[in-house]
């Protein structure tokens, strides 16, 4: 039993095709690999996220997890490797030109403007496709004629009665929420999270994994994610990692199966 | 350091526009600023207003962008001699000279702040103080500056051919113009779309970048701008005290500046106003006096750091009071 499903695993790594029939690759990495000095973070990693589907990426700390992240949105360099975007190659390209191609990421640990309000928060991630981010000599009422899309986003995720509160003022669950809607304000057609549903309550949790599904029917998520149950219930595959190195890839059952993903990361905790 | 005073102050930037109390505030104060020669030594309150200017200049950079530079003085200085050149060598028009000094100044930023702005924090601080010192340096050797004894007896010619500006009111209200107009453009981007996007890099940097800003271009043309309106201040100082000198360009300078921005308050539009005023009223008082200028202001700025971290202005606004006057009615 075990053989046979590493033998899908192993499948699974060297054609992603097959099991997606219909869906079109709109990320996808080739031998990734980062060294800093002397330690390797990150090694061959391949890796393809889908349009429309809810991808994972889990692994113990210290798998990389984050660091590919990081690769991918170019916020680092991979020391080797190739990432395509859209059928473009992006290796090398810097992370605002990669953000305006359409790949724009959230952060682990809350990334908002905190002596913003919540509305600028949101605006200020539409002012750029809209053509209100250099005018030095406009006045700020240029830019009300953003608010009706903001406040849409902030209702999209249940920030409609806080617009202007200042982020910093709000809760720890609220800044996560006001971070997806900043990043779905681009309106991006790869979105990448990272722990979106750290230090959340169970209940902000369910609101912010339907959300997560929402989006996700017309774009790509790559999502870093602890909370298995969450995995379980709203990814379409999953992607194991573990010393930097891709341990297992497939949808949830399949990886949940394997004999070495509950060795290194799941346990029996979790079915 | 610029944080504590944030919090309070983006309370109340959150609305945009000033209510009736502050534009009635801003009123008196400029009433008061166009009355002011007739009670006061023009030249000291010309002083004041150039310093202000270079203060909040300044604080464009540092309250609204989050970049500490310690090389403004180049700005400032580099301007004075610029404009002293232009006037005195060629001959040419206050206001020409006044615009080559900014543009000189913007060009000196483009330089300086393109070095510059690839590193952060204290790299940021230490490259642009490298860079200033080598200006210094080339001030001091080069030719047209005069070395030690500076551009001595700038005339102050005839602004557009026309108001002749030795007559001391002349002067005054020219400096009190610039001033103003330097100011509001200060305000202005602040307060625009692009201020904007300034606040929210240096609110967080990596999220802007996520959000698809290139932060460099936003950074530099920030530098720029802020150094083009020290130029205009430096510029206007050579013109009312008719003399370019290296204590322009040197560090102390651009220390003195940080100094004038914290007092007064960073990151408000006022503080460094404030914050000059009180500096350069001090530097006169002492000046006559025994008592050293450098301990006084030196002790100024520890109680300053220790005490009251947002500044004067930074302080008030976070009262009660403070909050009270600055009350918007929706």
């Amino acid at each position: 039993m075990t053989a046979t499903v590493m033998a899908d695993t192993a499948k699974m790594k060297t054609s992603p095709g097959p099991d997606h029939e219909g869906a079109r690759v709109v990320l996808s990495a080739r031998g990734l690999r980062k060294d800093f000095g002397g330690f390797n973070a990150v090694n061959n990693v391949d890796l393809d996220v889908h349009h429309a589907r809810v991808h994972a990426l889990i692994g113990p700390n210290g798998a990389g997890k984050t660091t590919v992240f990081n690769l991918l949105t170019k916020f680092l360099q991979p020391t080797s490797g190739t990432i395509m975007l859209l059928g473009e190659n992006i290796t090398r390209t810097p992370p605002a030109r990669v953000a305006r191609m359409g790949l724009v990421r959230s952060f682990q640990i809350s990334a908002i403007f905190p002596h913003l309000t919540v509305l600028e928060n949101v605006r200020v991630a539409l002012q750029r496709p809209n053509g209100l981010a250099i005018q030095f000599w406009r006045s700020m009422g240029a830019l009300d004629e953003l608010n009706e899309r903001a406040m849409q986003l902030l209702e999209q995720v249940g920030l409609q009665d806080a617009p202007n509160m200042l982020a910093a003022d709000l809760s720890y669950g609220r800044k996560r929420v006001l971070e997806i809607a900043t990043t779905l304000a681009l309106d991006p057609k790869v979105l990448l999270l990272d722990e979106p549903m750290a230090g959340m309550g169970q209940e902000d949790v369910g609101n912010v994994a339907r959300l997560i599904s929402k989006v996700a029917k017309s774009r790509a998520v790559l999502m870093v994610e602890h909370n298995l149950r969450v995995v379980a219930d709203i990814c379409d595959h999953v992607t194991v990692l573990q010393r930097g190195e891709i341990l297992a890839s497939g949808d949830y059952r399949t990886v949940s199966q394997d004999e070495r993903v509950r060795i290194a990361y799941m346990g029996t905790e979790h079915e | 350091m610029a944080e504590t005073a944030l919090t309070s102050l983006a309370r109340q930037e959150g609305k945009s526009g000033a209510s009736p109390l502050q534009i009635a505030l801003i009123l008196i104060a400029v009433a008061a600023l166009i009355a002011a020669p007739f009670f006061f030594y023009p030249i000291f309150i010309m002083k004041v207003l150039c310093f202000a200017l270079f203060a909040c200049a300044f604080n464009l950079l540092l309250g609204y962008t989050g970049l500490l530079s310690f090389g403004h003085a180049a700005f400032f200085g580099g301007a004075a001699y610029f404009t002293a050149h232009a006037v005195k060598e060629w001959g040419l028009t206050p206001e020409i000279g006044i615009l080559i000094g900014v543009i000189g100044a913007a060009v000196l930023g483009l330089v300086i702040g393109f070095l510059a702005i690839r590193r952060q924090g204290i790299y940021f601080a230490m490259v642009t103080l490298a860079l200033a010192q080598m200006f210094y340096f080339f001030c001091l050797q080069s030719e047209f500056t005069k070395g030690e004894d500076g551009i001595q007896g700038v005339p102050r010619g005839h602004l557009f051919g026309l108001i002749d500006l030795n007559v001391p009111i002349n002067m005054y209200y020219l400096v009190l113009g610039i001033f103003l107009i330097g100011v509001f453009a200060i305000w202005r981007i602040i307060n625009s779309p692009f201020g904007m996007i300034l606040k929210s890099v240096r609110e967080n940097e990596n999220r802007a970048i996520s959000l698809g800003y290139s932060v460099g271009k936003y950074k530099l043309a920030a530098f720029v701008m802020s150094a083009a309106l020290a130029g205009l201040a430096g510029a206007t100082k050579a013109l009312v005290f008719q003399f370019a000198t290296l204590t322009d360009v040197t560090w102390q300078m651009s220390g003195e500046v940080i100094l004038m921005t914290l007092l007064g308050g960073i990151g408000t539009l006022i503080g460094p106003i404030v914050g000059a005023t009180l500096v350069v009223t001090l530097q006169n008082y002492l000046a006559t006096s025994d008592f050293p200028v450098t301990v006084v202001t030196g002790a100024i700025f520890m109680i300053c750091v220790l005490l009251f971290r947002r500044g004067i202005v930074g302080e008030l606004y976070a009262s009660r009071l403070g909050r009270k006057l600055m009350a918007r009615r929706d």
